[in-house]
């Protein structure tokens, strides 16, 4: 930041304050809705903040202060790589958070994913029984 | 302006660092630690996005991207060796 900016300097430079503070309240918000929501999967939905909102917030604030168009595309290209693993992450780790159960039940208002599980669980099992029928694996 | 921003992000990022390890500390179970370690690599990924821009530099972008892989691979390992672990007596 430059320290005694005026004219369109001062205004870059307000923007930018802006953006560093609200990016680093994302990361406060995360870590308020780490400790007090209730299960996994909600603390899952606050943990993306920072992750995303936050840092894109960050690089648009590097890109305002380094005040050249070189910068933009590495800015985007940094975010975009963001973009691509958080989603692939959190897939994992709802998936597994559901599988072992970490959700409070009583707490969701739709499953959508458990007549899917059913209805697998049911397909394997007539696999497997129909296997033992005829005496070879299925498939 | 310039130590203002500095000291205002640093109370705010140290606030949220502290929260996430305190999730990271009684956290009930393995996932939510990984959940909470994913946030505390955000959190300094924020702190040297921060002091890119405040210092006109560009010296971290790297280690950002480098920061992103290494939470994209923790987490997806951890939640796969969860799984597998938890998965093998409903198969038998």
């Amino acid at each position: 930041m430059t320290p005694d900016a005026s004219g369109a300097d001062a205004v870059i430079d307000a923007v930018t304050a802006v953006f560093l503070v609200a990016g680093a309240l994302m990361s406060l918000a995360a870590a308020v809705g780490l400790l007090r929501f209730p299960d996994l999967m909600s603390r899952m939905h606050a943990a993306t903040k920072p992750q995303v909102l936050g840092l894109f917030l960050l690089l648009a604030a590097i890109g305002l202060q380094m005040r050249s168009w070189w910068v933009w595309p590495v800015l985007v290209v940094a975010w975009i790589f963001q973009l691509l693993t958080v989603p692939v992450s959190a897939h994992m780790v709802g998936r597994s958070g559901y599988r072992t159960k970490h959700g409070h039940r009583e707490l969701l208002a739709a499953d959508e994913l458990e007549a899917v599980v059913l209805k697998a669980a049911g397909e394997r099992a007539e696999e497997k029984a129909a296997g033992l029928r005829t005496n070879r694996s299925p498939g | 302006m310039k130590d203002l921003v500095l000291i205002i992000t640093a109370v705010i990022l140290s606030l949220a660092a502290a929260g996430a390890i305190i999730r990271i500390a009684v956290g009930p179970s393995l996932l939510d630690r990984v959940l909470a370690s994913d946030v505390l690599l955000a959190i300094l990924g924020a702190a040297l996005a921060i002091d890119m821009a405040v210092n006109r530099h560009l010296n971290n972008l790297m280690l950002l991207v480098a920061l992103t892989v290494i939470g994209f691979i923790g987490s997806v390992t951890v939640a796969r060796f969860v799984a597998d672990r938890r998965e093998q007596p409903h198969d038998s």
